[in-house]
C-alpha cells in the first residue's frame, strides 16, 4: 500500500515531537523522575530531598522569612477573598475551604488557614497524576485546571472537592496550587454532603478522579454541564468551583510575582528547604514539649446498622463498633511513630477512611496542640512514622468502600492521640496545653428535597462546628465552641441557617450535663429545635454517636454524655399555632422527661439510635439537633464548690447531679439562686470517698471475673464483632489480648460464628490505592 | 524565650491563673525551665521525702526510693508499683456496667448503653481519689496509658544525668 505524503508529514511531526519534547519537570526531568529522585534522596539521607543543611535559611534568614511570609500571607488572603465568591454557608459562614501550595512532585510547601486536613490530600492527587504520566496524557500545560474528589486517590470524603492548577515558569512546572471546598451535596444516594446510607463507593456520589476540567484558565463546557447535572445543589456547586479557581489563580499570580522578584533558583531552593524546616520543626517541638516514651490510648464509636431506621442493603445490616487503639512512641531523637495496630476492619457504611485522609488530616489536630504555628507542610509528615493496618477502617484493602462521613471515625481515632500527648505535657509542666479529649463532632443535621424557594436543595448544618471542647488541666473546656476538624469553630447565625434551610428555629440552648464531669469539666454542647417549614418532598436523617461516648475523660474526669435522637412527625403544631396554644420551645435538658411532648401531639421517636437514613419530614415536623460536649479532667470531687455553684446558676448542670457526682450540698434560695454549703460539701465528699473504698475492688480480682465472662462469650454481638475483625487483621493484638487475660493459646473469636452478615470478610476488590 | 516565676507556675498548677496570662502563655514559646520549677513546687507540696523524678498524672508521681528503685506513688503516700508497671492493675476498680450505675453519672438517654460500652473508675486505695476513668467496650484490656523513658528524657533531652539517691553514683 502506497504511503501518502500527508502520512509522512504526520509521522515526521510525531517523531520530532518525541525527540525534542521538553519535559516539564526541572532540569529536563519528567515530574515522575523528580518524584522518584526526591523520594530516593529523602530515604537515603533521612532529610527531605537530602538537605542536610538549611543553607538558605542560615545564610539569609530575613530573605527566607520574607518569602515565607509573602507566600503564607498570600494564601491566607486568597482564602479570605475567594470565600466571598461562595454562596454556600458551609464555605462562606464556616470557612470550610483551604488552599495549599505544592512542589512539582506534590509535596506541600505552605498552606492557608481553614480545613488544613487537605495539606496532604491534594498532594496525594498531584502525586497520582505524576505517577500516572498525566504529563503525556492528558497533558499538563499552563492554564490547565484539574479536579479530584476520589478518596482512594487522595481525599477524605467526596464532598471535599479539589481544584488543582499547575504553575509554570519558563516551560517548567514550578509547582501546583490546590484549593478545596466542602460542597453541600455530591449527588450521593441521599442528600447532604456527608450522607448516611452509602455503603459502597458507588453510592457515595459523583466521583472525579484527577480529571482535566479546563484549559487556558477556562472550564470545559462538557465538564460544567456534566457536573451541574450530577449534584443536587447546582448553584452552590458552581460558586464553590469559582471560589476554588479564584483562589488558585490568585496564588498562582502570587508565586509568579515572588519568582520575578527573587529569582526562580531561589524559589526552587526555598521550596525544598521549607519542607525540611517543617520536618525539623516538628522534632524540635516534640523535644521541647513532650517526654520520650510510650503512650497508649483507644477510641470507639458505634455503628448500629441493624436498627429498622437504617435502610441499607442486607449485607450492611451489621451492628458493630469501630475500634481505634493507638500507640505513640517518641524516641530519644524526637521522632514520633503512631501505630494503630489492632484497629477494626472497614465496613459497609460511609465512615471508612483512606491512609492519606489519616496522615494528612492528623495535622488539623496537631496544629491545635503540638505545632501551633504556620509552618504546616509535608515536613511534619516526613518526621512521623505511621502504621495504618492494611484492611482496617483507615486503610481499606477494597476499592468498594464508602467514605462520605469518614470524619465519624477519624475524629474518634485522632482524639485519643491528643489525650496521649497531654500526658506528656502534664509530666513536663505545660499544663496549659493539656486537653482531655474532644467531642464527638455530631449531630449532623442533613437532608434535602425542595426548599422554601421551590428549588431542589440539600442541607448539611455546620452547627456541628461548635461543640463543647475538652477540659484542660487548669480550666474547664469551652461550651459550644469548636470542633477538632476546624479550629475556626463557629455555630453560624440562626438567621443565615434559616435563610439556607427550610427549618425554623424553635430553640437554641446550651445543653446541661453534656460535658464530662471533672475537677475541670468538659465544655457543654448545645441543641437546636428545628421545625420544617416551606419544604416539599423533604427528607432528613441523623448522624452521630448514640450508644457510646467516643472519647474518654482524663486523669479522673469522665467522658462526655452520649447522643440520642428526637424527631416528631404528624404533629398538631399547625392547629396549636392557629389556636395560640403552647408549643415546644427551647431545650430538652432531661431527655427522658419528654418535655416537648407535653405541648405536642405527634408520632415521636426519642431513643439512642442517633444514626438513621432518610426519613420523610413534612412541614410542622420537628428535629432536634444536639451537638455534643467535651470530656472532663480530674476527679469531680475536687471541683471547687463555687464552680459547681456557677454551673447550677448558669444552667450548665442539672441540680441532682451536683450532689450525686460532685458531692456538692446546696440550697435553692427563694429567688431561684443556688447557694453551695461548703462545710456540708466537705463532709459529703469524705463520705463519698469512703463509699469508693467500699465499692472499689482490687483490679486483679475484677480481672479474674472478667476473664470468666470472656471464656463464656458474655458480651453483646456488636462487641464481639469488633474484636473479631480486629483479631482477624492483627495477630499481635490477638496475642496481647490473650496474654493480658491469660487465655488459652488457641482462644479466638471468629466473625463467622456470630449472627451477622460476613460480606467483605473474605472476597476483596483490591484497592487501587496500592497503585499510587 | 518566655520565663515565668514560681508564683505564676503555682497559680497554673492551682488553676487560679488569670485568663489573659494563661492565653499569653498558650501563645508564647515554651519556657525551657518549666520542668524544674514545676518539679520544685510539687516536691515541696508532697508530704513525703522521696525524690520526684517525673510527675506521672494528677496525684501520681514516678519517685526514686533511697535504694534507687523507681516507683509510682500517690501524693497521699500510697505506693502502687514499679515505674514501668501499669499502676491501674494495683488500684481499686469500680465498673459501671448497668444502666442503673451509668445513670448516676448521666441523665437517661445521655448515658452509654452497657451493651456497647462500660465505664471503669480507678481509685487510689490510700486516699480514694479517682485517678483515671476508662470508657471502653466490655473485655477491653486495662490500658497502660504512659510508660516514660525517664533516662532518655534526663540524659538526652535535658542534658543531665537522672538524679541519684544520695550516696549513690552511676
Amino acid at each position: 500500500m502506497a504511503m501518502q505524503s500527508s502520512d509522512v508529514n504526520l509521522k515526521q511531526e510525531e517523531l520530532l515531537n518525541q525527540q525534542y519534547r521538553q519535559s516539564i519537570g526541572w532540569n529536563g526531568k519528567t515530574l515522575k523522575e523528580m518524584r522518584e529522585e526526591t523520594d530516593r534522596l529523602t530515604a537515603q539521607s533521612g532529610y527531605y530531598a537530602g538537605l542536610r543543611e538549611l543553607e538558605f535559611k542560615q545564610s539569609e534568614p530575613i530573605r527566607y522569612e520574607k518569602i515565607f511570609s509573602k507566600l503564607r500571607g498570600g494564601l491566607v488572603h486568597a482564602r479570605e477573598t475567594a470565600k466571598r465568591v461562595a454562596a454556600s454557608p458551609i464555605v462562606e459562614q464556616e470557612g470550610e475551604l483551604c488552599f495549599t501550595l505544592y512542589t512539582p512532585e506534590g509535596d506541600s510547601i505552605v498552606t492557608s488557614t481553614g480545613i488544613i486536613i487537605h495539606v496532604g490530600t491534594m498532594g496525594s492527587a498531584i502525586k497520582y497524576m505524576v505517577n500516572h504520566n498525566y504529563e503525556d496524557n492528558p497533558g499538563i500545560e499552563p492554564g490547565d485546571i484539574f479536579c479530584n474528589n476520589d478518596c482512594h486517590i487522595g481525599n477524605v470524603h467526596p464532598c471535599d472537592v479539589h481544584t488543582i492548577v499547575p504553575i509554570f515558569w519558563a516551560g517548567e512546572v514550578i509547582g501546583w496550587v490546590g484549593g478545596v471546598t466542602h460542597v453541600i451535596d455530591t449527588g450521593a444516594t441521599g442528600p447532604g454532603s456527608m450522607t448516611v446510607g452509602p455503603v459502597t463507593r458507588y453510592d457515595d456520589g459523583y466521583q472525579i478522579a484527577c480529571r482535566k476540567i479546563g484549559h487556558d484558565d477556562l472550564l470545559f463546557q462538557d465538564w460544567v454541564i456534566e457536573s451541574q447535572r450530577s449534584v443536587r445543589t447546582t448553584k452552590y456547586w458552581l460558586l464553590d468551583e469559582r471560589t476554588r479557581i479564584a483562589g488558585c489563580h490568585m496564588i498562582r499570580d502570587l508565586v509568579l510575582g515572588v519568582i520575578a522578584e527573587e529569582g526562580v533558583d531561589t524559589y526552587k531552593h526555598f521550596s525544598r528547604e521549607v519542607i525540611e524546616e517543617g520536618r525539623r520543626g516538628l522534632i524540635n517541638r516534640i523535644k521541647a514539649m513532650t517526654i520520650p516514651g510510650r503512650y497508649r490510648q483507644v477510641g470507639f464509636v458505634d455503628v448500629p446498622y441493624r436498627h429498622e431506621d437504617v435502610e441499607v442493603p442486607p449485607y450492611a445490616k451489621v451492628d458493630t463498633i469501630m475500634h481505634a487503639p493507638s500507640e505513640i512512641v517518641i524516641d530519644r531523637s524526637g521522632k514520633m511513630s503512631l501505630d494503630f495496630d489492632g484497629s477494626s476492619r472497614w465496613g459497609w457504611h460511609s465512615y471508612n477512611a483512606t491512609p492519606v485522609a489519616f496522615t494528612s488530616g492528623i495535622w488539623v489536630m496537631m496544629t491545635q496542640t503540638l505545632i501551633p504555628n504556620d509552618r504546616i507542610n509535608d515536613g511534619a509528615y516526613y518526621a512521623t512514622q505511621f502504621n495504618l493496618p492494611y484492611g482496617s477502617w483507615m486503610n481499606p484493602d477494597d476499592i468498594r468502600t464508602a467514605h462520605s462521613y469518614a470524619w465519624h471515625f477519624l475524629v474518634t481515632g485522632w482524639s485519643p492521640l491528643w489525650r496521649g500527648l497531654s500526658r506528656a505535657y502534664f509530666a513536663r509542666g505545660y499544663l496549659e496545653e493539656v486537653n482531655s479529649g474532644n467531642a464527638n463532632t455530631s449531630n449532623w443535621l442533613q437532608g434535602g428535597g425542595y426548599n422554601q424557594y421551590d428549588e431542589m436543595h440539600a442541607v448539611n448544618s455546620f452547627e456541628a462546628a461548635a461543640e463543647g471542647t475538652g477540659a484542660s488541666a487548669v480550666k474547664d473546656g469551652l461550651d459550644n465552641a469548636a470542633a477538632i476538624w476546624n479550629p475556626e469553630g463557629d455555630m453560624g447565625d440562626m438567621e443565615i441557617w434559616e435563610y439556607a434551610e427550610p427549618l425554623l428555629y424553635l430553640g437554641r440552648n446550651s445543653k446541661p450535663n453534656t460535658g464530662g464531669f471533672g475537677k475541670y469539666r468538659g465544655g457543654n454542647g448545645y441543641e437546636t429545635l428545628r421545625m420544617v417549614w416551606g419544604a416539599k418532598d423533604w427528607t432528613m436523617f441523623f448522624m452521630g454517636n448514640g450508644y457510646v461516648s467516643s472519647d474518654c475523660g482524663m486523669m479522673g474526669g469522665y467522658p462526655a454524655a452520649t447522643g440520642y435522637r428526637f424527631e416528631a412527625h404528624n404533629t398538631d403544631l399547625a392547629e396549636r399555632f392557629a389556636k395560640q396554644l403552647p408549643f415546644p420551645r427551647g431545650g430538652d435538658p432531661r431527655p427522658a422527661e419528654k418535655v416537648y411532648e407535653k405541648d405536642l401531639k405527634a408520632d415521636v421517636k426519642r431513643d439512642k439510635q442517633a444514626i438513621t437514613t432518610e426519613a420523610i419530614f413534612e412541614n410542622y415536623d420537628l428535629y432536634l439537633n444536639y451537638l455534643r460536649g467535651g470530656p472532663g479532667f480530674g476527679d469531680p470531687l475536687e471541683r471547687r464548690p463555687q464552680d459547681v455553684e456557677k454551673d447550677l446558676n448558669g444552667n450548665y448542670l442539672l441540680p441532682e447531679f451536683a450532689l450525686k457526682v460532685y458531692g456538692v450540698v446546696f440550697q435553692q434560695e427563694k429567688n431561684g439562686h443556688y447557694r453551695v454549703d461548703v462545710e456540708q460539701t466537705a463532709a459529703k465528699r469524705l463520705e463519698m470517698r469512703r463509699e469508693r473504698l467500699q465499692r472499689g475492688r482490687p483490679t486483679h480480682e475484677w480481672m479474674r471475673e472478667e476473664r470468666g465472662r470472656i471464656l463464656k462469650d458474655q458480651a453483646s454481638t456488636q462487641v464481639r464483632h469488633m474484636y473479631a475483625t480486629s483479631f482477624e487483621l492483627s495477630g499481635r493484638f490477638l496475642q496481647e489480648f490473650r496474654s493480658f487475660w491469660d487465655l488459652p493459646e488457641d482462644w479466638n473469636l471468629y466473625e463467622k460464628d456470630l449472627d451477622m452478615p460476613t460480606f467483605g470478610s473474605h472476597h476483596r476488590a483490591m484497592n487501587s490505592n496500592k497503585l499510587v | 524565650m518566655a520565663k515565668y516565676d514560681k508564683a505564676t507556675i503555682e497559680e497554673l498548677i492551682d488553676g487560679t491563673i488569670d485568663f489573659f496570662q494563661l492565653k499569653d502563655m498558650l501563645s508564647s514559646f515554651k519556657d525551657p525551665g518549666r520542668f524544674d520549677t514545676y518539679l520544685e513546687i510539687l516536691q515541696e507540696r508532697v508530704p513525703w521525702e522521696d525524690r520526684i523524678l517525673m510527675p506521672y498524672s494528677l496525684h501520681l508521681y514516678v519517685v526514686q526510693k533511697s535504694d534507687g528503685q523507681r516507683i509510682i506513688k500517690c501524693d497521699c503516700g500510697h505506693e502502687f508499683c514499679e515505674a514501668h508497671d501499669n499502676w491501674k492493675l494495683h488500684a481499686l476498680i469500680h465498673v459501671r456496667e448497668t444502666d442503673e450505675k451509668l445513670q448516676v453519672l448521666y441523665p437517661e438517654l445521655l448515658a452509654p448503653d452497657p451493651q456497647w460500652q462500660v465505664i471503669r473508675e480507678y481509685y487510689c486505695p490510700g486516699c480514694a481519689s479517682q485517678l483515671e476513668v476508662e470508657s471502653v467496650t466490655p473485655w477491653y484490656p486495662v490500658l497502660h496509658d504512659f510508660d516514660p523513658d525517664i533516662d532518655g528524657f534526663y540524659e538526652e533531652w535535658l542534658g543531665r544525668p537522672v538524679p541519684q539517691p544520695s550516696g549513690k553514683s552511676r
